[in-house]
């Protein structure tokens, strides 16, 4: 189940960039979603997921969605305990956000993508 | 009814059955009992009676530096080194190689141990700053984890050091909570024996409340100071379905791990031996039947300072040596040097002994360490070195604390000693006036075989030592104050005086001696003299018969002369007159008158 939402970056590469220049930011986002078979709290992280980085992070995002059932040995080195978990390598530092990131604000806050929002 | 009848002889056999089963350590057909895992840690599995219980979970609680940690390793640790059951270790709040590190003092090599399979490591580490909660969640990454930790290496026991860690990172306590129970079940079903430690809360065992998830096994934990000394315990708050000892029990953590000082059986069913084993002393062995002490029993020699309680130990352990025995001396006063110094000056040579390995002396200080230490270090000294004979010197140092407590400490000493058929010599010093010289000890006492008693006997100036035998289970043993007197060649008892209504020791024995010697004498001469006296008088007097007989004797002849010179004369008168009458012829009438007279 690991899904590469590599290729759509590529597609909306153009829109990207306006946005990041007008939010101010530039740097690649990361993102690991680590979930447990599909579970309705995973498929839920899921689509809230794709919707958020669709909105906000258009174009300069990298998804990666591990299910742990499949490879549990990747759980240790994020130092998962709860599913599911978004994790944000980069940029640093290292945030986590647990639940089905069904609380939009919080989960702004948690990627650090607020402030535009606060600028605005 | 007839039902009943039948039913009977088979309830009887089923009992039979179970008691026999008991005896042979509870094998195949018993009764589905709760199956128990060996934790290997010594003396927990005593009290428990078999370990933690397997396939389940157990609480160990208590607070910060309790040793929590420490027995969960140790139960892991000796899990996959003893008994085959490789383990994972969880930890929430150090770092695999901390603790590595932590418990590589306890001679617990954790990186072999991994590279052997035989253990897993996961730090979990928890962040409350770096998470945010959008939603609904739960921790299956935890069940994730735990799962692909047993997978790895077929795991059978399972530590989760402070699970309780996870709440400080996670807001929401009712997924927690459910969680937490979700857990407890999971690790049920599959039959993995898990020890959780947890941080003792407010009023509760732990701070979260775990204890209600885990209804199991609870085992807590405490570490107080008493009296500027630490001591830690354990108790077994909870163990379901099986019994347990439910006392306070003390332990230790040292260099070789973690052990529990079980209190042992209280049942008195000790083993007796009709042997007999000397004292060192040949003189208090006389007082003792002319054999000494039973083996396995507890002797107790008390007295005052410099009574000379330390020598009678020494002399004890002496003897055992050379009859080949091994002996424990345990001192609290002087160092292994110092004793052997000591006893030689008075004709007991420890150093032999010790260097051929039969005598182990061991000294520390008694304010080293709480009373429960001491004595854990005595029992594992004993079940390290197996010997025969134990002193304990002196037994009254250990007494720090409240008296109740340190007698039934010294009780389990006393019957730990006991069931092994160690033949034990506590001295004990004695304080106070000397009225109260047997009432002292009276909490020990009753466990005591055989008392000796050393006393100070101050008289005329000077300090002498008495030695008595105040008790002697199971012999008829001398009722005599005896002098004690130790000199370069040992130790002596000597019968004090006790003639003309007075007891008499030390130089005023050897007075009175002399004096009673003196006036022997004297009587003697006086005697001898009148015997003399009358010889002599006897002598004056056979004397004086022998003189008067000799006088008798001369009166006899002279009387007989007397007579015979009489006769003579007569004769010779009557021959005169025969011859003048003859002669004259004419006077025959008064002639013939004379001459018929002379015929007739």
């Amino acid at each position: 189940m690991k899904r590469k939402a590599a290729p759509k970056p590529k597609v909306k590469n153009a829109a990207s960039k306006k946005a990041t220049v007008k939010n101010g930011h530039t740097e690649l986002v990361e993102l690991r979603l680590y979930v447990a078979g599909q579970t309705p709290k995973s498929l839920a992280a899921l689509a809230n997921l794709k919707k958020i980085c669709n909105e906000h992070l258009t174009g300069r995002y990298k998804l990666h969605v591990i299910d742990l059932v499949k490879t549990p040995q990747l759980a240790q080195g994020d130092q998962i305990l709860a599913i599911p978990t978004l994790v944000r390598n980069l940029p640093v530092p290292i945030r986590k956000i647990i639940g089905d990131l069904s609380d939009l604000e919080k989960v702004l806050v948690g990627l650090n993508l607020r402030e535009t929002g606060i600028v605005n | 009814m007839g039902k009943t009848t039948r039913q009977f002889p088979n309830l009887r056999r089923t009992y039979a059955l179970a008691t026999a089963r008991v005896r042979h350590g509870g094998n195949e057909k018993s009764l589905p009992q709760l199956e128990k895992a060996l934790t290997g840690i010594t003396g927990f599995d005593q009290i428990t009676k078999g370990g933690l219980p397997k396939g389940r979970p157990t609480i160990v609680c208590g607070g910060p530096g309790c040793g929590k940690t420490m027995f969960a390793m140790e139960f892991l640790v000796r899990g996959a080194t003893q008994y085959n059951e490789p383990g994972v270790l969880m930890t929430f709040e150090e770092t695999g190689d901390e603790m590595t590190k932590n418990v590589a003092s306890l001679g617990f090599d954790l990186k072999a141990l991994a590279a052997r399979k035989k253990l897993v490591m996961d730090y979990v580490r928890i962040e409350s700053a770096e998470i945010q909660e959008t939603g609904a969640y739960d921790l299956e990454g935890l069940f994730v984890r735990l799962q692909y930790a047993v997978d790895s290496i077929g795991a059978k026991r399972i530590v989760l050091d402070t699970l309780e860690a996870v709440f400080s990172g996670f807001a929401n306590t009712g997924v927690l909570r459910a969680e937490i129970r979700r857990l407890f079940r999971w690790l049920k079903d599959r039959g993995l024996t898990t020890v959780v430690t947890a941080e003792r809360g407010d009023g509760n065992l732990t701070r979260y409340g775990l204890e209600e998830y885990v209804s199991d096994c609870v085992v807590f934990l405490d570490h107080r100071v008493n009296e500027q000394v630490s001591t830690r315990r354990m108790r077994i708050i909870k163990y379901r379905g099986t019994s347990h000892g439910a006392d306070e029990y003390p332990f230790l953590i040292d260099d070789r791990g973690f052990s529990v000082l079980p209190s042992s059986s209280m049942r008195l069913n000790h083993n007796v031996s009709s042997q007999r084993i000397s004292s060192g002393v040949p003189d208090l062995d006389a007082m003792l039947e002319s054999k000494g002490f039973y083996k396995g029993t507890s002797i107790l020699v008390s007295g005052t300072a410099g009574s000379g309680k330390s020598s009678l130990g020494a002399s004890f352990v002496a003897q055992a040596c050379s009859e080949g025995r091994k002996a424990l001396y345990v001192a609290f006063e002087e160092s292994p040097k110092q004793a052997v110094r000591n006893m030689r000056s008075i004709g007991i040579d420890l150093e032999k002994p010790i260097k051929t390995g039969l005598l182990r002396f061991e000294a520390w200080r008694p304010t080293q360490s709480g009373l429960e230490m001491h004595l854990l270090r005595i029992h594992k000294l004993i079940e390290e070195f197996k010997p025969s004979v134990v002193v304990i010197d002196p037994v009254s140092n250990l007494m720090i604390g409240n008296v109740h407590e340190v007698n039934s400490m010294l009780m389990r000493l006393i019957d730990f000693l006991k069931t092994r058929q160690i033949t034990a010599m506590f001295t004990s010093l004695t304080q106070g006036s000397q009225r109260d010289f047997e009432q002292t000890e009276v909490g020990i006492s009753s466990l005591i075989d055989t008392w000796i008693l050393v006393r100070d006997l101050e008289l005329n100036g000077e300090r002498n030592r008495g030695i008595y035998v105040l008790k002697s289970r199971g012999m008829a043993h001398s009722n005599q104050v005896r002098e004690f007197v130790i000199s370069n060649r040992g130790i002596r008892l000597l019968p004090v005086y006790v003639g003309a209504g007075v007891v008499l020791t030390g130089s005023a024995r050897l007075n009175q001696e002399a004096r009673e010697k003196a006036e022997n004498f004297n009587r003697r001469q006086a005697a001898e003299e009148k015997v003399r006296l009358r010889d002599r008088h006897r002598r004056a007097v056979e004397a004086q018969i022998a003189a008067l007989r000799l006088e008798l004797s001369d009166d006899e002849a002279e009387s007989r002369r007397l007579a015979s010179e009489e006769l003579l004369r007569e004769q010779r008168l009557t021959q005169d007159r025969m011859e003048m009458s003859s002669l004259r012829g004419g006077k025959s009438k008064s002639a013939g008158r004379a001459s018929g007279l002379g015929k007739s």
